[in-house]
């Protein structure tokens, strides 16, 4: 971004200020990060006596010990198939109704987008206690265990996913010029066509974006999956409490075991970011 | 977004509509065989129908079955058929804003820790994107890095960046007080975080670690929409950077700023992941944000008809204040 302000060079108060205001917001940013790698190299009497900034002695013990306190690989892979499903669903149809609500002019339209949009706004708790009677009642009447299954956990999610996902897809669809589906259209292409030739290559960007914006919210929920899982579904969020037992925090462990869950997701967001703020630019600033 | 977007004219285009084209087989729709007018008009609505259906189920039904669960007197005896349930009428709503009687005064105090939480939160969460987006317009060394940098706290699962702070708060073997307390000798003692007055400070730090980030990005993109000649006309009528940054910068991220503080408020005051891994189930009476505390009473106390009368509530205000806000904004807008 070569958006250089002024001709003239910034002046020394502007710099120093801007070296002291950035150094602490990285100190802020970086501690935790900082606490992360280090505890979770460190033996355990470390991390259960006073607070030290570097280990007494390397250890790579927690990570080896992560995967036997709980059954984290079984928390990982619920957490996969979960936040996965759920990005899955709510991406492919987004896409379809942001076609819809990007390209043609229907009764219903502008009542369509504003409800979506103020889902966005309803408190989770809103939505988390109906769901969670519906889906108990559902199985005791029919037998479809919702409540408890992974299925019914990326049900729920959808009610955060999908609306963003549909108003995030429009905005970026708005921003690929309509001749060209036009023109696919003269070709002999059908409505759909022109979706999938020319609409959604064109918009690989923004999809990418929506993806991983989808993606890692549902990696981050806590509050339905605290509800709406058990033993066996139970994901990352909520399965990272067991390091804590009646006695003791094996926070070496915890902090093991929370560098092992963060590091895809930070991975591919740092990877994408750049998806990601062309994504947001187009479909919420503009 | 909110622009309209003109229907597409496929007729205007192809020579025989519905001719040669619906018999091309490439849109699965022209098996349905309608009149190819009908068949424009309804499509919008069939690219839509997979989005409704999804819509009804996750937000319509819950939403209304919410609200007749909210007339309730759904109890733990009552959650596996939830329908024989006895009506309360209003009762729930009527014990939920009796500020005198115990339920009435807890939700009150919970929900005016909300509002000075999310007051707080929102405006450090907005002060330290802004001077962070401003500082960093311009380019110099190490400018990508540190944008990456800033990111991460966004980036985090929140479980394993919140649990990393419980950690760092905790009273003996926490970093937070070894600073504090070993190293700069600030405090007498060691002061406790995650539970008495000091934990609404610790969800303050917390939740605003948390959402800078995202203030900050999207002030990011606002500033690059600001045409340069704006910078260059007013550095060769003499103003110096700060002046620029006074008169050219923040007026010009107004528009961004009425969405991101909208959107900081709802997020900050539903929020629930991070008071929930601070504190656990039960948060200190100081931190006890409202989103939590209808957890509490309804998933520890087992009353869902109080905890839905208490979220139709919360819903209600939240309307309430999102509405006189969009209004504000855009009066000030035409103002200007």
């Amino acid at each position: 971004m070569p958006d250089v302000r002024s001709p003239m060079a910034a002046p020394r108060s502007f710099v120093w200020t801007r070296r002291i205001v950035l150094t602490v917001l990285t100190a802020f940013a970086l501690a935790p990060v900082f606490v992360m790698v280090v505890s979770s190299l460190k033996p355990l009497q470390d991390v259960q006596g006073p607070f030290r900034w570097f280990p007494s002695g390397f250890t790579l013990r927690p990570y080896a010990d992560i995967w036997h306190t709980v059954p984290l690989a079984r928390y990982f892979v619920n957490s996969l198939l979960v936040a996965g499903g759920a990005t899955l669903c709510s991406v492919a149809v987004a896409i379809f109704a942001a076609y819809a609500v990007s390209r043609y002019d229907f009764k219903g339209r502008r009542f369509f987008s504003v409800t979506i949009l103020s889902t966005q706004m309803f408190p989770g708790i809103l939505f988390l206690l109906p769901l969670f009677l519906i889906f108990v009642n559902l199985g005791n009447a029919t037998g479809i265990a919702l409540y408890g299954s992974r299925g019914g956990l990326i049900l729920t999610y959808l009610t955060f996913s999908l609306p963003f996902s549909i108003w995030m897809l429009a905005g970026y669809f708005d921003s690929i010029p309509k001749d060209l589906d036009e023109a696919a259209m003269v070709d002999g292409c059908g409505p759909l066509g022109a979706l999938f030739r020319v609409v959604v290559p064109a918009a690989v960007p923004g999809i990418v974006a929506v993806c991983v914006y989808a993606f890692m919210t549902a990696w981050g929920e806590v509050l339905f999956a605290s509800v709406m899982t058990n033993d066996t579904t139970r994901t990352l969020a909520v399965g990272l409490q067991g390091y804590a037992t009646q006695t003791d925090v094996y926070w070496n462990q915890v902090m093991a075991a929370s560098l092992v869950v963060s590091v895809p997701v930070v991975a591919g967001f740092l990877l994408l970011q750049r998806y990601l703020v062309a994504g947001l630019t187009a479909g919420a600033v503009k | 977004m909110t622009a309209t977007v003109p229907p597409v004219r496929h007729s205007s285009k192809t020579p025989s509509p519905g001719g040669r084209r619906a018999a091309g087989g490439r849109a699965p729709l022209s098996r349905l065989r309608l009149p190819a007018r009908l068949r424009r008009a309804s499509l919008p609505y069939v690219l839509l129908l997979p989005a409704l259906a999804l819509e009804l189920l996750i937000h319509l039904v819950p939403m209304v079955v919410g609200v007749v669960m909210s007339f309730k007197e759904l109890t733990q005896f009552f959650i596996s058929d939830w329908s024989a349930a006895p009506w309360k009428g209003l009762d729930n709503y009527r014990v939920a804003v009796d500020f005198n009687a115990p339920v009435g005064e807890d939700l009150l105090k919970s929900f005016l820790v909300t509002c000075e939480f999310t007051v707080l939160a929102v405006g450090l969460s907005w002060l330290f994107g802004t001077a962070a987006a401003i500082l960093m317009q311009d380019a110099f060394r190490g400018r990508g890095l540190l944008r990456a940098v800033f990111l991460v706290p966004y980036a985090l699962p929140v479980y394993a960046a919140v649990i990393t702070w419980s950690f760092m708060f905790q009273r003996d073997t926490g970093m937070i007080n070894h600073v504090i307390h070993d190293q700069l000798h600030l405090t007498d003692g060691r002061p406790f975080w995650l539970i008495g007055d000091n934990s609404f400070y610790a969800l303050v730090t917390v939740s605003v670690w948390r959402q800078w980030p995202f203030a900050f990005l999207c002030l990011m993109a606002g500033l690059q929409n600001i045409p340069r000649e704006l910078y260059e006309a007013a550095a060769m009528d003499g103003a110096g950077i700060w002046q620029q940054i006074r008169r050219i910068t923040l007026p010009s991220l107004r528009p961004v700023n009425q969405v991101l503080v909208l959107v900081l408020f709802l997020w900050t005051f539903n929020d629930f992941n991070t008071p929930y891994v601070l504190f656990g189930r039960a948060a200190p009476d100081a931190a006890d944000l409202i989103s939590i505390h209808i957890y509490q009473s309804s998933f520890v106390t087992w009353n869902f008809g109080s905890g839905s009368a208490m979220s139709v509530l919360l819903l209600l205000f939240l309307l309430v204040v999102t509405v006189l806000y969009l209004l504000a904004t855009s009066l000030r807008r035409k103002d200007a």
